[in-house]
């Protein structure tokens, strides 16, 4: 049996995680706070994800930028791909938490959404 | 002079859940005063996710963390001032404010809840020798321009201290577009969570380099390079380590100092070791009413221990001003917490157990990496805590919970004693 050790980046808890590997079988998670711990090591260890938080230019806004941020995780390969794809964007104020900024984030089948209130000027 | 049942100075996430406490706690007049254009503090410009798992199992971005409590204060209707400044609060809590509108103002409140946060350490502590050209800033400054302004400090980047700030716009420049090629840290450890360093360094290959520092600045207008040594255990640069890394940008990230100014001037005790104010059980200060919370008190890597602190220290204050909060001159005693073998701190550093809660977060910071030890806790020469931890580190706060059964058991209790111990 092999163990690998993973830190969970789910939460800033950071637990340090012990998982035991029998070849490319996960047996067992250890060192976990909670659920999202072992979801999480099983995942890293297969098709490791990522939220990906970015901004996007707004036009007749309060403010120059709004927020954002992938509604799902993506594959990790697919961040800066996800990135690239705001820079062409601009959005117009009003802008509401939550609103789809951008569908199809790079083919992923993610949306990209608001996380933040921005008021036209 | 308008008159207040509880102002409460910051509208951050500390302010906020502060303000919203008291009020479901039956307070009417409750006023937040902010001297930014939004509420919701620090959290605007921290536009990564991590926030708020604890408080509402779901994993926001700071906007987001921050519009929850922003809309609970909307619902609440509770009254805020922005663009407001507080400049002076008086020991009999008149709050003097300067805005535009209404020009230099006074407001006699009946408690006063210090939520003012904390600022970056200044540039200025460094011992950088050379010149100081642009492309140097502190990485909150940083976050702000590139999250909130969209622009863009530079291409070529090292990054000066491991902290949090550092190590999220290590991530976000690299997204942007720009090289960072290292983050270097005069500590043998990192102060920053550990989360931050797998998903902000590792993701991007950026190397961290521990025991190492600037040693000198080129460039006269703008920044050429840095050079970067390794330390010795005491902080010293080891001759003949040295080693050259161009760049157009260095970010400072070299902690935080809780903003005590008006505190100090009111006469508020201050903790040397913490920057904020000694406070009881009840997250009040030495000035009788005045209750602080967040990292005014002392710096927080976890918002939602900010937001549960300030849902504390708004029901205390609201139980000061409905006259339901035991003094002294009632009879209620306090016992000293004291701090020995490793911990730097306490929060609370005193506790009355009449006035305590069932059960109280006693939250603390180590003041080196230490493994296998066990957080101990003592009344007087009897232990009662006995902690395992296979590690603990400055960059991430401890906690140990003490019960009012466990402090009313022991009525003739001198001091607790929170220490270190070899498990
Ligand atoms: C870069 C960074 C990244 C972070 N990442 C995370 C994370 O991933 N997860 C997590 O859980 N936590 C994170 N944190 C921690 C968390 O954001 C903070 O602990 C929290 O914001 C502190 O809240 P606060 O209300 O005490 O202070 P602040 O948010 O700083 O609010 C203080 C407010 O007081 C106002 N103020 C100050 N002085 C005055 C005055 N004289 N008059 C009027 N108003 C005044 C300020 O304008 C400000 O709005 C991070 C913090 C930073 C800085
Ligand atoms: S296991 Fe749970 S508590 Fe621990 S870091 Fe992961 S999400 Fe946070």
């Amino acid at each position: 049996m092999e163990e690998k050790k993973l830190i969970c980046i789910n939460c800033p808890l950071g637990c340090a995680l012990t998982v035991a590997m029998r070849g490319n079988e996960i047996e067992a998670v250890k060192g976990n706070t909670c659920r999202r711990g072992e979801i999480y090591a099983r995942k890293e260890l297969t098709n490791p994800t990522r939220i990906v938080t970015s901004t996007v230019r707004v036009l007749k806004g309060c403010d120059h930028m709004v927020s954002v941020k992938t509604k799902e995780d993506v594959p990790k390969e697919k961040v800066l791909d996800c990135v690239k794809v705001l820079k062409e964007v601009t959005v117009e104020a009003p802008v509401r938490i939550g609103d789809v900024i951008v569908d199809d984030a790079a083919g992923t089948g993610v949306s990209i959404i608001a996380t933040k209130d921005v008021r036209r000027a | 002079m308008e008159n207040y049942d509880i102002v409460i100075i910051g509208g951050g996430p500390a302010g906020l859940a502060a303000a919203v406490s008291a009020r479901e706690q039956g307070i009417d007049r409750v006023l937040i005063l902010e001297r930014d254009r939004e509420l919701g503090g620090i959290l605007n410009q921290c536009i990564h996710n991590g926030f708020g798992l604890h408080t509402f199992k779901e994993e926001l971005t700071g906007p987001e963390y921050a519009g929850r409590f922003i809309a609970q204060v909307e619902e609440h209707n509770i009254e805020y001032k922005l663009n407001t400044m507080v400049m002076d609060i008086s020991r009999d809590k008149v709050v003097t404010a300067m805005n535009r509108e209404e020009g230099l103002f006074e407001i006699q409140a009946k408690a006063v809840i210090l939520a003012m946060g904390c600022r970056e350490r200044a540039r200025g502590a460094l011992n950088i020798p050379g010149y100081r050209p642009a492309g140097i800033f502190s990485a909150g400054t940083a976050q702000r321009l590139v999250n909130m302004e969209g622009y863009m400090p530079g291409r070529e980047v090292v990054i000066l201290g491991s902290g949090d700030i550092g190590l999220i716009m290590a991530r976000r420049m690299t997204l942007e577009g720009a090289r960072v090629k290292v983050v270097a840290e005069l500590m043998p450890y990192s102060g920053g969570l550990k989360r931050n360093i797998v998903q902000c360094l590792d993701d991007y290959g950026i190397p961290l380099k521990l025991s190492h520092t600037v040693v000198d600045i080129k460039g006269k207008e703008r920044l050429e390079g840095i050079t970067l040594a390794e330390v010795d255990g005491k902080g010293k640069p080891i001759p003949g380590t040295e080693e050259f890394y161009s760049c157009d940008t260095l970010l400072l990230s070299v902690g935080l100092i809780p903003e005590n100014e008006l505190s100090g001037g009111m006469g508020v005790e201050l903790n040397p070791v913490t920057s904020g104010p000694r406070v009881n059980e009840s997250l009040e200060t030495n000035i009788e009413g005045v209750f602080a919370c967040g990292n005014v008190l002392h710096v927080h890597d976890l918002v939602d221990f900010v937001s549960e602190e300030a849902k504390a220290a708004g029901k205390n204050a609201a139980a000061y001003v409905l006259n339901r909060y035991p003094q002294h001159a009632d009879g209620a005693k306090c016992v000293p917490l004291k701090v020995e073998a490793g911990v730097r701190y306490t929060v609370p550093e005193k506790i009355c157990p009449e006035r305590m809660e069932d059960q109280l977060k006693v939250r603390f910071r180590v003041g080196n990496v230490y493994k296998n030890c066990c957080i101990s806790v003592y009344f007087d020469d009897k232990r009662i805590i006995h902690k395992k931890k296979a590690v603990v580190a400055p960059g991430e706060m401890e906690e140990v919970v003490l019960t009012k059964e466990q402090l009313l058991e022991v009525p003739a209790l001198q001091t607790i004693i929170v220490k270190l111990e070899e498990a």
